[in-house]
């Protein structure tokens, strides 16, 4: 860590309640200078908290804020160094766009001409060089959001706060606008903390993940650990889909599925005690009826099973297949095959075929998480 | 991570944000508005609170006389006042009651007083505290006075201050009094049904059928509003007066009573029920009509189960809100109310007839309860009416139906002629030589100069306060509403303002007026110097209306983004460059509403204004009230109507000035 990256945000104990709902419970995070971290969580996670506490604009209870080496903590958010854009985008509707990205560079002792030449600058960096006179009411729902990134951007803050910005926008203006502002940032290199609901937002933008859950950070990392990697089982049920089978623990990297001992990953859990076993629907590799180590590609033959197709409904890209087998008792597992493989081993409703569970992708996770999640 | 063991909370005080300086001028300023509010509201109505619980009394026990001989020496053992009362009886107990002012002579206590005789008297009290006047000398000591007959004729006993229910006792015992309150409960209670079913239909007519004309339909309806209450008053003494023109038509019945005050009263209070009603109305979803179309249900049975249920928070917040504006009415019970006592009148004739301010404190606060119940249920009420508006429901538009259409046109014109009658009525009375004998035509009405009342100077006088009410109550009451919707922290703060400000909606203006007279009338109080001026006219009128002007402004404000604030304090800018380049003039609708309010409320208030006027502070709407006390109806119709155009002017000059503001301000608004 001797060139490593530089904390420019630390976020330390951090404890927030409204009367007496516990919203954030001892929070502490660090995020590093040019970093974009998102936070991601159901609704009523504590994201939105933790941002306004960062920001000012909701006063933590306790714990403290240290923003590039101060310490924030009890400051109002006009003390504070940072840009923020809501998900409403706020932008004042009676200014013209140029005006309300000018808002902030007023009285801040620049001259009209370096004001005019600023927000030409900004215009041109969110791809609006043209729109300067118009009203926000008469720009679509992306372009407002790019002004008021705009103004946010305006007086170079150190920090950009993002709160759900995407989420009022068209599935398609908002995959193209959540590149833009990933580019954006890189560009400036300006730390942002970005607050979303939507996982798939969460990974493709962020090089940093902070998952939360009841007020409580279940797991910070990069979005592939925390895909690849979930420390708990509520990460991995709410990153992406997961299976979740429950079963018995057969000691250190082994689990026990109705009885069949399974290869999984190393998960610390004492042989014998009640798990849920997890494995995602896109991680089961599929077989033809039949098939054996060494002639087919079954890697790990505990992991492998004999099981039934229930059902098959095409989902464009692939084919999401509920698979039964007496393991799984009344539940089915659920699998994503390709196109490909469904046409190559002919898969279809009631066709019996082999699937394998593989041991690096198998999860065990304690069962009392689950009765949390 | 979860297997660690949970960690505890922090113990210890949490963290106390820093104020930025917006905070403090927010929090400051609220304090500021807060404090008028108090001092505007709150302090005099406890003035008159605690009035209404003093008590005057004489107690003749507490002094004690002496009698000389014809020779000056020689004097007679002590005896009090008491015991000659009982042995003699002059004074009644009922006569031993008293106002602050009240008085007692001595000299009836001795039948054979003559002023010339060489008799010496002797006078003391008995207890501290005890007081009579010498003259104009107030004796509060215990020692003997020694005074010779012609002096002793000047001596008068002052009553005891107490604090008790006496005042209640008195008020409940007495049946002329107190009969006032069924009075006032029955008449409003007629007036808000006939109201409300009248306004149902209106509205009903306006939103739900073909009909034509229905925008000069809606014009007439809000005409009354424009006018003070007196008015209808005038215009039914013409119409079935003594010398009316209809006055068979009431088959040998009175206009001046119960009758005349339910008239008068619908018609003054028919724009209020219709707006809400109409509101409601409106609101109505198609998709059930549609629904109620598939399953058959026949249009009465429609009307029953979608119209009925839809408006029916509109429907009893109208009922409240009528019922506060008749029995908290003043103006028209005076001019056509006769010998039918109500609530409004008796605080008048308590206060301004008998100088009886203890009595006028008593009713006025039997006249608030009514009030304050109806106007909480009324709050109850319209809380739950947001509640039924989604987002997806679909307009209502209804169909032709010849049938339909055509009733309802015959019932919405014979409203009209009833509302433009009374008008005209006014209008016609006002520009005739001598009603109903000479009818040719004269403007000898105008030349209010000549009569009581003031005088064209009340008409300037009125336009004056209105002005000034419209320019400062507008500025306080948003500025007031911004910081208590804007401001951050500060909970318990916002909410007594948000209290206080709610409050005036609940007081009628009669017990304003009388709170104000109790409060600024004193002159202990250092705000006293403002008694008998323009600025308490006005500071009085802005706090009476100040409720409906916040709730407008509030209303405005929660539908600005509540984000604004935070952006720009991010941008470290000041909430004040906020409010005045993007708050005001994003609100500037609701802002020019809030003015034309109160300039026209303020135009036609007659309750709360009629104690605290002064000669050189006469307002128009109390010269109607006073030329037609002195009998000159004819001239009060000329003034009242004067007030009309006025208000008509003014809601004109409003709506252009409001469409050229907004075409120059508002270019936002439209795409």
């Amino acid at each position: 860590m001797t060139d490593g990256p530089k904390p420019y945000l630390t976020i330390e104990n951090v404890w927030k309640y409204y009367g007496k709902f516990l919203a954030l419970q001892d929070v502490s995070l660090t995020i590093n200078e040019g970093e974009l971290v998102c936070f991601l969580g159901p609704s009523g996670c504590g994201k939105t908290t933790l941002l306004r506490a960062i920001a000012g604009l909701d006063l933590q209870s306790s714990g403290s804020v240290t923003q590039a080496g101060k310490d924030v903590s009890n400051l109002p958010p006009s003390a504070r160094d940072f840009g923020i854009v809501f998900q409403s985008y706020a932008l004042f509707p009676n200014l013209t766009i140029e005006r309300n990205v000018a808002y902030g560079l007023e009285n801040t002792g620049k001259s009209k001409p370096e004001i005019t030449e600023r927000v030409a600058e900004l215009l041109a960096l969110v791809g609006l060089p043209d729109q300067g006179k118009k009203y926000p009411a008469q720009l679509s729902g992306g372009q407002q959001q790019r002004i008021a990134l705009a103004r946010a951007l305006a007086t170079s803050p150190g920090l950009l706060l993002l709160d759900e910005p995407l989420s009022a926008l068209d599935a398609k203006v908002r995959v193209h606008l959540r590149h833009e502002i990933k580019e954006l940032q890189r560009k400036l290199g300006v730390t942002t903390v970005m607050v979303t609901h939507d996982q798939e937002e969460a990974l493709a933008m962020a090089d940093r993940i902070v998952v939360m859950n009841h007020g409580v950070i279940e797991q910070v990392g990069s979005p592939t650990e925390i895909y690849r990697e979930p420390t708990s089982l509520f990460v991995a049920d709410f990153i992406g889909e997961m299976n979740q089978i429950p079963a018995t623990s057969g000691g250190d990297g082994a689990v026990r599925i109705g009885g069949t001992a399974m290869a999984s990953l190393s998960h610390g859990l004492a042989d014998g005690a009640e798990i849920i076993a997890a494995i995602r629907p896109n991680d089961i590799i599929p077989h033809g009826p039949g098939a054996r180590s060494g002639e087919d590609v079954i890697e790990t033959e505990s992991n492998a099973l004999e099981v039934k197709v229930q059902e098959m409904e095409f989902l464009g890209s692939f084919w999401r297949c509920r698979l039964g087998n007496a393991l799984f008792g009344s539940q089915d597992l659920i699998a994503d095959f390709s196109i490909n493989a469904v046409r190559r081993l002919g898969l279809e409703e009631g066709a019996d075929m082999m699937v394998e569970l593989p041991r690096n992708r198998l999860m065990a996770f304690a069962q009392s998480e689950a009765a949390a999640a | 991570m979860t297997d660690a063991a949970v960690p505890t909370p922090p113990s210890g005080k949490p963290i106390r944000g820093k104020l930025s300086r917006d905070d403090i001028i927010m929090r400051g300023s609220m304090i500021v508005i807060g404090l008028y509010l108090l001092v505007t509201m709150a302090l005099p109505l406890y003035a008159m609170l605690s009035k209404s619980f003093s008590t005057y009394t004489f107690n003749l026990g507490a002094y004690e006389v002496q009698v000389s001989d014809e020779t000056g020496a020689n004097f007679s053992e002590p005896v009090s006042f008491a015991a000659m009362n009982a042995e003699m009886g002059v004074v009644s107990d009922s006569d031993l009651i008293a106002g602050s002012d009240g008085r007692l002579g001595v000299t009836q206590f001795f039948p054979d007083f003559s002023f010339r005789s060489p008799v010496m008297y002797r006078v003391r009290n008995t207890v501290d505290g005890g007081r009579f006047l010498v003259g104009s000398t107030l004796n509060e000591g215990t020692d003997w006075t020694e005074l010779d007959s012609n002096t002793f004729r000047r001596v008068q006993l002052r009553p005891e201050k107490a604090t008790g229910l006496g005042n209640f006792q008195a008020y409940f015992s007495t049946p002329a009094l107190s009969n006032s309150i069924k009075n006032s409960v029955i008449i409003a209670l007629i007036s808000t049904v006939i109201t409300v079913t009248l306004a149902f239909w209106f509205a009903y007519a306006l939103n739900r059928s073909c009909m034509r004309f229905k925008g000069l339909f809606r014009l007439v309806a809000m005409a009354p509003i424009l006018v003070p209450s007196l008015l209808p008053g005038i215009a039914l003494v013409y119409l079935f007066g003594n010398q009316g023109m209809l006055k068979e038509l009431l088959f040998g019945a009175s206009i001046y009573g119960p009758i005349g005050i339910v008239i008068g009263s619908v018609f003054f209070t028919f724009p209020h029920a219709f707006l809400i009603i109409s509101t409601a109305l409106a609101i109505s979803d198609a998709r059930l009509y549609e629904a109620s179309v598939v399953l058959r249900a026949s249009p009465w049975r429609t009307f029953w189960t979608v119209t009925i249920p839809g408006a029916r928070y509109g429907l009893v917040s109208a009922a409240f809100v009528v019922f506060n504006l008749v029995i908290t009415d003043f103006g028209l019970p005076k001019v056509i109310g006769g010998q039918f006592n109500v609530l409004a009148v008796d605080i008048y004739k308590q206060v301004i007839g008998q100088q009886n301010f203890e009595m006028g404190a008593v009713v006025s606060v039997v006249l608030v309860i009514p009030a304050i119940v109806a106007f909480a249920i009324d709050r109850i009420v319209q809380s739950k009416q947001v509640a039924l508006l989604s987002a997806r429901s679909v307009p209502h538009a209804p169909t032709p139906h010849a049938a339909k259409d055509w009733s309802l046109f015959a019932f919405s014109s014979l409203i009209a002629v009833f509302i433009l009658g009374m008008l005209g009525v006014c209008q016609f009375a006002a520009l005739v030589k001598f009603w109903p004998y000479d009818l040719s035509f004269s403007l000898n009405n105008y030349q209010f100069d000549r009569m009581d009342g003031g005088g064209w100077g009340a008409y300037f006088n009125s336009i004056k306060m209105a002005l000034l009410t419209a320019v400062i109550g507008t500025a306080v009451v948003f500025f007031g509403a911004y910081l208590v919707e804007k401001s951050n922290g500060f909970k318990t703060g916002r909410m007594l303002f948000q209290m206080f400000a709610m409050l005036p909606m609940a007081i009628p203006g009669m017990v304003l007026g009388l709170a104000y007279i109790f409060f600024f009338n004193n002159p202990e109080n250092p705000l006293h110097f403002l008694y008998g001026t323009m600025a308490i006219l006005v500071i009085c009128t802005v706090t009476h209306f100040y409720t409906v002007s916040h709730l407008t402004a509030t209303t405005a404000l929660q539908q600005m983004d509540r984000e604004f604030e935070a952006v720009s304090a991010s941008l470290k800018q000041p909430t004040l460059k906020l409010f005045t380049r993007v708050t005001v003039p994003v609100s500037l609708p609701a802002i020019l509403d809030i003015s034309i309010y109160l300039f026209v409320n303020a135009m036609t208030t007659v309750s709360a204004v009629v104690f605290l006027y002064s000669p050189k502070t006469s307002l128009a709407s109390i010269a109607v009230l006073n030329m037609d006390d002195a009998g000159d109806i004819a001239p009060a119709a000329a003034m009242g109507m004067m007030i009309f155009y006025t208000n008509a002017a003014a809601r004109i000059l409003h709506l252009v000035a409001s469409r050229g503001i907004m075409a120059r301000t508002q270019a936002w608004r439209g795409r």
